[in-house]
């Protein structure tokens, strides 16, 4: 009987075999999305013919016409739109980069705090990641521009913070470095250190290994990070001045300006990306067993040794992952700067440029694809790091 | 020598010991703040700046939001500041004369019964779905995801059955926001399923549409797909299609909350023991029927908890629609704050405070309740 059924050739309609329907469906899909493009593009041609609206990339060239604020690289209205991009790509980078080393330290601080069993600190901790997880980012970033930087002294009672510092509700005016010929003698003298540093680390762990004898690592580094560059800089003749802001009647000249719009945007983006850093960070060193630690303490470990050597390294296995996403949150919120004016991609791009060309597609087309690239470039590495540092299992 | 009485004892205690003292106080007020607050040198210094902290912070709030604050007025004259008094504090009268402006927007005075009749659908719609022992579950599903959104796109925009047409140019404030999260909730969840089906589904084409888009959505910032919708979208429809504004805005909310939801059922599907797959297949079970039956059940069961947290993202994600012109419960309070009528010095600070409050008390009740169906399904799970 058995074998009967196993020598019978099982015949199946082709409308119920499952690879012949995946194959169909994958087909009938395909041709659907490809319709959908294709009908989008076409529509789009023909609007913008109606339109009367360029195509192409050719006002990338052309002369933009309007001044942006802050700039880390040099550009004026005469600059042309592709200049104005990388002034707005620089200060998205400058605004994101700042923020996550800021929010990771709030974030760790707060998240430590969390897990504090002082009830204070408990509580302190508790409501700043309770009151700014739940309000809109955007709120936020509105309020410390509007409420808090807007209502500084206008310009003529700028507040004086020691002795070159004003402070008004155009920004904070400081002391500008001028930097001197011989000054890339310092950054050589950084760059040697930074060097040595590394080596003696290296040195001192081999030395432990073989022997048992702890080095001052952290004493030597330090000296070495400072003091190098210091007596460089002096030997050097100090090739460093600084260009004073002076205030007049109606404003301040010279000096080094940090806006406003800038403050705005990286204090916003640090407290409210510190608050979900801080609940990774908590989340993640309670997924450490218990039994860690008090194995560690069994064998005679400190507090202190025993946070830092067994249960921080254990616990940033869980951290690192929700962690990325936070920063690539943060880098991505960053574009909210059109919102209080500080001129990021967005705002130069996605805002002047694309009112001053009209061409929608073009323009938002290259801004995803600057964020995509660094989305899954971040991805990327943090994959990559994640698989060198996730348990290995037998 | 002759005085030696008993050689064989060389102790004997005549009076009793003095008794130990008591061990530190471990209940009761002091003991707690023994152990609680002052436990160690570090914990001291640490209970005195958070003290500090506190007493920093903490006051002057409460001194702005309550006891300077002005609760009445009728314009910016009762917030200015009046020499030889204290500065004022918040300007609760602004609030109070503009409260319903930030609800309702422009939507006309004598229609504003059907915003809050969706108001209340939408109460009922939330409370049925989401407590855990109210009966019927598969209505509530039908009636909050089918029922009201019908019910309130006729209600609000009328038109039909004698209710006045309101463009939706004229809603406003509250209202637009929670339509925009309403309309986010109840598209981005079946979408974010079929996509998150596709991304693990055996067929490799349409694995590749689910994660390009995924991947592409997730990848980019929210306003610039607000922006590409508003922008770009009327370029790619025929000329004649010319959505509407706020349409255009939804179309981008509800596609950016797709994506991140289709990672969350993904959690979801895959923490699911491999066991479940092959159960149901073993069943007899064609996929649909696997899927419908056995796994998408205790799937987005263990995924509500995250399901939720994508929720209170997109409640908050929908003040982004200000910047592209939309006018929501975050522009109402900008609009509102920069009226000459009310230009005083704590205006802004007025209106922050109030949209804050909301905003928190909309985003913390959600998180409070994925908090305690994460206790109640570790519970379950406990067994």
């Amino acid at each position: 009987m058995s074998q009967q059924v196993h020598s019978e050739e099982t015949k199946v309609s082709p409308l119920y075999d499952p690879k012949v329907r995946g194959i169909v469906f994958q087909i009938v899909l395909t041709c659907l999305v490809v319709f959908f493009i294709y009908e989008a593009f076409s529509n789009a041609a023909e609007n913008l013919q109606k339109a009367k609206i360029a195509s192409g990339f050719g006002f990338w060239d052309n002369i933009a016409g309007f001044d942006i604020g802050q700039r880390l690289i040099a550009y004026s209205a005469e600059s042309t739109y592709g200049r104005a991009f990388w002034v707005g790509l620089l200060n998205t980078l400058l605004v994101s980069s700042l923020g996550i080393v800021f929010a990771t330290i709030v974030g760790f601080l707060i998240g430590i705090g969390r897990l504090s069993k002082n009830r204070i600190i408990n509580f302190i901790a508790t409501l700043y990641v309770e009151i700014f997880r739940n309000t809109p980012l955007l709120l936020q970033l509105l309020f410390w521009y509007n409420a808090v930087l807007k209502a500084l002294p206008e310009v003529r009672d700028s507040a004086k913070l020691g002795e070159n510092i004003y402070l008004n509700n155009r920004g904070l005016f400081m002391p500008q470095p001028v930097f001197g010929e011989a000054w890339p003698v310092v950054n050589w003298a950084f760059l040697i250190a930074i060097g040595g540093a590394i080596a003696y680390r290296h040195f001192a762990r081999k030395k432990q290994e073989q022997t048992g004898q702890q080095s001052p690592v952290l004493l030597v580094t330090l000296g070495l990070i400072i003091g190098l560059p210091l007596i460089a800089y002096f030997l050097a003749g100090q090739p460093l001045s600084f260009n004073i802001p002076a205030a007049t009647r109606f404003n301040i000249a010279g000096g080094m300006q940090i806006y406003p719009e800038f403050v705005a945007l990286l204090v916003g983006l640090v407290i409210y990306t510190g608050a979900f850093i801080a609940e990774v960070v908590r989340a993640g060193i309670q997924s450490v067993y218990k039994g860690q630690t008090e194995a560690a303490y069994a064998l005679g470990l400190r507090p202190g040794p025993t946070l830092r050597l067994v249960v921080i390294p254990q616990a940033m296995r869980v951290i690192i992952p929700p962690l990325t996403s936070q920063y690539l949150n943060l880098t991505k919120n960053s574009s909210l700067a059109v919102a209080v004016g500080y001129p990021d991609l967005v705002q130069v791009f996605t805002g002047t440029v694309l009112n001053q060309t009209g061409q929608a597609v073009e323009v938002v087309a290259i801004t995803m694809l600057v964020y995509l690239t660094i989305s899954l470039t971040t991805s990327l590495l943090m994959n990559w790091y994640n698989a060198r540092k996730s348990l290995v299992e037998r | 020598m002759t005085n030696t009485a008993t050689p064989s004892i060389a102790f004997v205690r005549k009076e009793p010991i003095a008794p130990l003292p008591p061990p530190a106080n471990t209940v009761g007020v002091v003991g707690w703040m023994r152990e609680n607050l002052f436990s160690s040198p570090l914990n001291i210094v640490l209970t005195v700046l958070g003290i500090l902290l506190a007493l920093w912070i903490i006051p002057p709030i409460l001194k702005f939001l309550i006891i300077d604050a002005v609760w009445s007025g009728d314009n910016r004259e009762a917030c200015l500041n009046k020499p030889g008094q204290a500065p004022v504090g918040a300007c609760w009268a602004f609030i109070r004369d503009r409260f319903a402006y930030t609800i309702y927007g422009s939507y006309p005075v004598e229609d504003r019964w059907r915003a809050n009749l969706f108001f209340l659908m939408g109460a009922i719609a939330i409370f049925w779905v989401l407590h855990p022992r109210a009966p019927q579950k598969g209505w509530a599903m039908i009636y909050a995801f089918i029922i009201v959104p019908i019910v309130s796109f006729i209600l609000l925009r009328g038109g039909i059955f004698g209710l006045a047409y309101v463009e939706t140019s004229r809603w406003g404030g509250l209202l637009v926001t929670l339509v925009v999260a309403a309309v986010g909730i109840v598209v981005s969840l079946p979408i974010g399923i079929l996509l998150a089906l596709g991304r693990r589904s055996k067929l490799p084409l349409v694995k590749f549409f689910s994660v390009m888009f995924i991947e592409f959505v997730r990848g980019v910032p929210l306003i610039t797909v607000l922006f590409m919708a508003n922008t770009m979208l009327p370029l790619f429809l025929p000329e004649s299609w010319s959505p509407d504004k706020l349409l255009r805005a939804l179309v981008g909310i509800a596609l950016f909350a797709s994506a991140y939801m289709a990672e969350v059922v993904r959690s979801g599907l895959q923490a699911l023991p491999k066991g479940q797959y092959e159960g149901a297949m073993a069943m007899g079970l064609n996929y649909s029927q696997m899927m419908r039956l056995i796994i998408l059940p205790q799937a987005l069961k263990i995924a509500i908890p995250n399901i939720v947290n994508t929720y209170i993202g997109l409640l908050k994600d929908t003040s982004l629609l200000l910047i592209v012109g939309i006018f929501d419960f975050l522009k109402a309070i900008e609009t509102a704050r920069i009226d000459p009528i009310w230009a005083a010095p704590t205006t802004s600070a007025t209106g922050y405070a109030y949209a804050a409050m909301v905003y928190f008390i909309m985003c913390y009740g959600m998180a409070r309740y994925a908090r305690s169906m994460e206790r109640r399904l570790a519970v379950a799970d406990k067994r």
